[in-house]
């Protein structure tokens, strides 16, 4: 039983789609790029529709967090800046008023004596650590009156020097950084007072190193750093070495600043390097100096890129996972499309294939019909030479007995060529099509027995197996008996003389739901393959001429195309055939109709 | 098939309508030499006219004729002679208008081309069947 399921299955796999074979190479060629196409398509829009929004979203919010942390990195550095200013600021207006103290509060005759001086260095020295380094008081001839500090400068003057000439013409100066000489960078802060008649500047020079820490320290990130200009762009502070070789390009900052109305500038460029940075610019000294902070634009938004970052792994990841999931579904969706293309194709071959035999009924009809008058007139007029020949002249001929069998054999052959009209009228005509609700079983049995006649007179035996209590099928018991009649006739007439076995069984089929399958199976020689796709074609047949209309197996697929069911043939040369057809029943609670009840002694 | 032999009354007296000329020319001879009086009608028309002139046992009627659909024929017989028996020949698969002309009170019908000797049978009983009616 098992092994004969599998059969069936394997069958069924085969056979399902005998119209589709037909579709040219070319066909499928098409149309396996249009299915191609459509899936590209699909997966296009799919993926367009599901990345736009993505995108947009993580653009905008890409756009307000960067916006958002570029305002407050740049508050931050202007603060920042701002309170460095204000440092340095407070350090040099300190220094200036330890010295304007000092000048204020001593006469001239006090700051020359040089153990004065040397007594107030020191005091100052313990104040503030090493930021003084020595202390002069000059006349306004330039000539250095009084000296204390760790170089021999006593006497030396300074007429010529640059710092003296614009501090004899002001209160207090402070000067750019030099080298002077003594041969270190240094700057200093300068007093002038007015002793009658001539003028003073006491001097201090204030230690290079103790105000380049106060930007040394100020230090942000990985490349954060501060330095300090003089208006003419050089540097105040010591540099980073790298820093030095850009001097030229810092003239842009003191052109800028001299414009800006703000206390901090905030600027990002390129510097000489060409990478790009971000700068914060404060004034000092009054304007004389600028202190600028210099940050790589990367180091300085660290955490905007890292952002970044992480959002292009996560649109990687999600991106990914959407379009694989894409592909994925519309592989399947287009797979199923595919099949239903393919059953709609099968459909639409049934539709032609009914059409086709609709039309061929009906001209087979009109045919019919015309040719019944002729040859009824003949089988009449040969009747009625039959009658003739009874009259008494003619008893003597000597070849009345053949004139009889041949005017007999044209009875005969009229009679033939009448059923054959029939079949084809039967075919076309509309037969009784009053549904009612039919046991297969039954109808089946009494075709059977109606055949049994004729099987027993060809020496074929015929077998049933009846799967018991079948629900019942809604269709027209006339036509589903012709059904049986010809796949039983067909059978018997391919067994021939050698006789054989035919095998007729019903069950519920296992394959389609809710359908009822009628097997008839003959272990007859076969059909080969080449017949097989044409065995529903009308008036096909394989039968000598005259012996068969070639309608029998186009009428039974079109009453079971026509119930809804449907009918296949499996055939192996040598070994038998098989048809299967199948019936659709209706579901339990569907109010019967009429109920057909098989009549035994029905002609 | 002299006068003398139209009197006899146990002729049967057949009508043969049919616009096949060459069915109803052999099919009346054959009748008539089992012993039957034929008249022939090639047309409704004709049939009509026939039938007004004289009295038949039987009409034998083709349903599909050319000037006149057969079932009208029936139709008009039964009104001039409701006792008139007709049997109707029917093309096969034409069992809707066999059915109507049975409706119309034809006595039965036989399909196309018939076998004789079921035509013979019909009219005999289609005769027994007018004989007891009146």
């Amino acid at each position: 039983m098992t092994e004969r399921t599998e059969h069936l299955k394997e069958d069924s796999a085969g056979q399902a789609a005998p119209p589709i074979r037909k579709m040219s190479s070319e066909g499928q060629q098409t149309g396996r790029a249009y299915y191609g196409q459509l899936r590209r398509n699909i997966i296009i829009t799919m993926i367009t529709v599901s990345f736009t929004p993505m995108l947009l979203v993580i653009a905008i919010l890409l756009f307000q967090f960067s916006t958002s942390y570029h305002e407050k990195t740049y508050a931050h550095l202007e603060e920042m800046v701002q309170k460095h200013k204000q440092n340095i600021d407070t350090f040099l207006s300190e220094k200036l008023a330890n010295i304007r103290f000092l000048v204020a509060s001593t006469n001239i005759e006090t700051l020359t004596d040089k153990s004065f001086l040397q007594a107030k260095l020191q005091q100052l020295q313990e104040e503030y650590g090493d930021v003084f380094v020595d202390m002069g008081v000059v006349d306004e001839t330039g000539k250095q009156l009084s000296y204390a500090g760790p170089y021999e400068l006593h006497n030396v003057r300074y007429l010529e020097a640059d710092w003296f000439k614009r501090a004899i013409n002001r209160d207090f100066f402070i000067s750019d950084v030099f080298m002077g000489l003594r041969g270190s960078p240094h700057f200093i802060i300068t007093v002038r007072r007015q002793y009658e008649p001539s003028v003073f500047i006491l001097r201090a020079t204030i230690d290079f190193r103790a105000f380049n820490t106060l930007v040394e320290n100020l230090r942000v990130g990985e490349t954060g750093h501060a330095f300090i200009l003089n208006k003419e762009g050089r540097f105040q502070t010591r540099p980073a070495v790298e820093e030095a070789r850009w001097q030229n390009s810092y003239d842009y900052f003191v052109d800028r600043m001299e414009d800006s109305k703000r206390s901090v500038e905030i600027i990002e460029r390129p510097d000489g390097s060409g990478a790009e940075h971000l700068y914060a610019i404060a004034e000092l000294k009054g304007g004389d100096w600028l202190l600028i902070f210099k940050q790589e634009t990367g180091d300085a938004f660290e955490d905007i890129s890292r952002v970044f970052r992480i959002s292009g792994i996560i649109f990687l990841l999600g991106g990914s996972g959407i379009v694989m999931t894409v592909i994925a579904l519309t592989r399947r969706m287009v797979r199923r499309i595919m099949k239903a293309d393919k059953e709609k194709e099968k459909l639409n071959q049934q539709m032609i294939e009914a059409g086709k035999l609709a039309s061929v009924g009906e001209l087979a009809a009109g045919i019919a019909h015309e040719i019944n008058n002729p040859v009824a007139i003949m089988v009449e007029e040969a009747g009625w030479i039959e009658d003739l020949l009874e009259e008494e002249e003619f008893a003597e001929s000597e070849n009345l007995s053949e004139f009889q069998r041949a005017l007999r054999q044209i009875g005969t052959q009229g009679r033939r060529c009448k059923e054959i009209t029939h079949k084809l009228l039967s075919f076309a005509r509309k037969t009784d099509t009053t549904v009612k609700d039919v046991q297969l079983n039954d109808l089946i049995r009494e075709i059977v027995d109606l055949s049994a006649q004729m099987a027993r007179y060809n020496k074929v035996t015929i077998t049933t197996e009846f799967q018991p209590d079948l629900p019942y099928v809604t269709l027209s018991p006339a036509e589903m008996q012709q059904v049986m009649l010809n796949l039983i006739n067909n059978a018997i007439d391919a067994m021939g003389n050698s006789g054989g076995t035919i095998h007729i069984a019903t069950k519920l089929s296992r394959l389609e739901k809710d359908h009822i399958v009628i097997t008839v199976e003959d272990n007859g020689p076969g059909i080969p393959e080449s017949n097989l796709s044409r065995i529903f074609d009308p008036f096909f047949t394989t039968k000598p001429v005259g012996k068969g209309t070639g309608l029998g197996l186009s009428i039974c697929y079109g009453i079971v195309q026509k119930n809804g069911g449907n009918i296949d043939v499996h055939s192996t040369v040598g070994k038998g055939t098989r048809f299967r057809v199948w019936i659709p029943f209706q579901k339990p609670g569907n109010p019967g109709k009429q109920k057909y009840k098989p009549t035994r002694s029905q002609t | 098939m002299s006068d003398a032999a139209n009197d006899t009354p146990d002729r049967l007296r057949v009508l043969l309508v049919d616009d096949e000329v060459g069915y109803v020319n052999v099919l009346a001879n054959r009748l008539e030499k089992r012993g039957m009086d034929v008249a022939r009608a090639t047309s409704g028309t004709a049939a009509l006219q026939t039938v007004r002139n004289r009295e038949f046992d039987v009409v034998v009627l083709d349903l599909k004729m050319e000037d006149m659909d057969g079932i009208e024929v029936l139709r008009i017989f039964k009104q001039m002679d409701a006792s008139m028996e007709v049997i109707m020949l029917t093309g096969h698969g034409s069992q809707a208008a066999a059915r109507e002309g049975l409706a119309c009170g034809a006595f039965d019908y036989l399909t196309k081309p018939c076998d004789l000797d079921e035509l013979l049978e019909k009219i005999r009983q289609a005769s027994a069947h007018r004989k007891n009616r009146k």
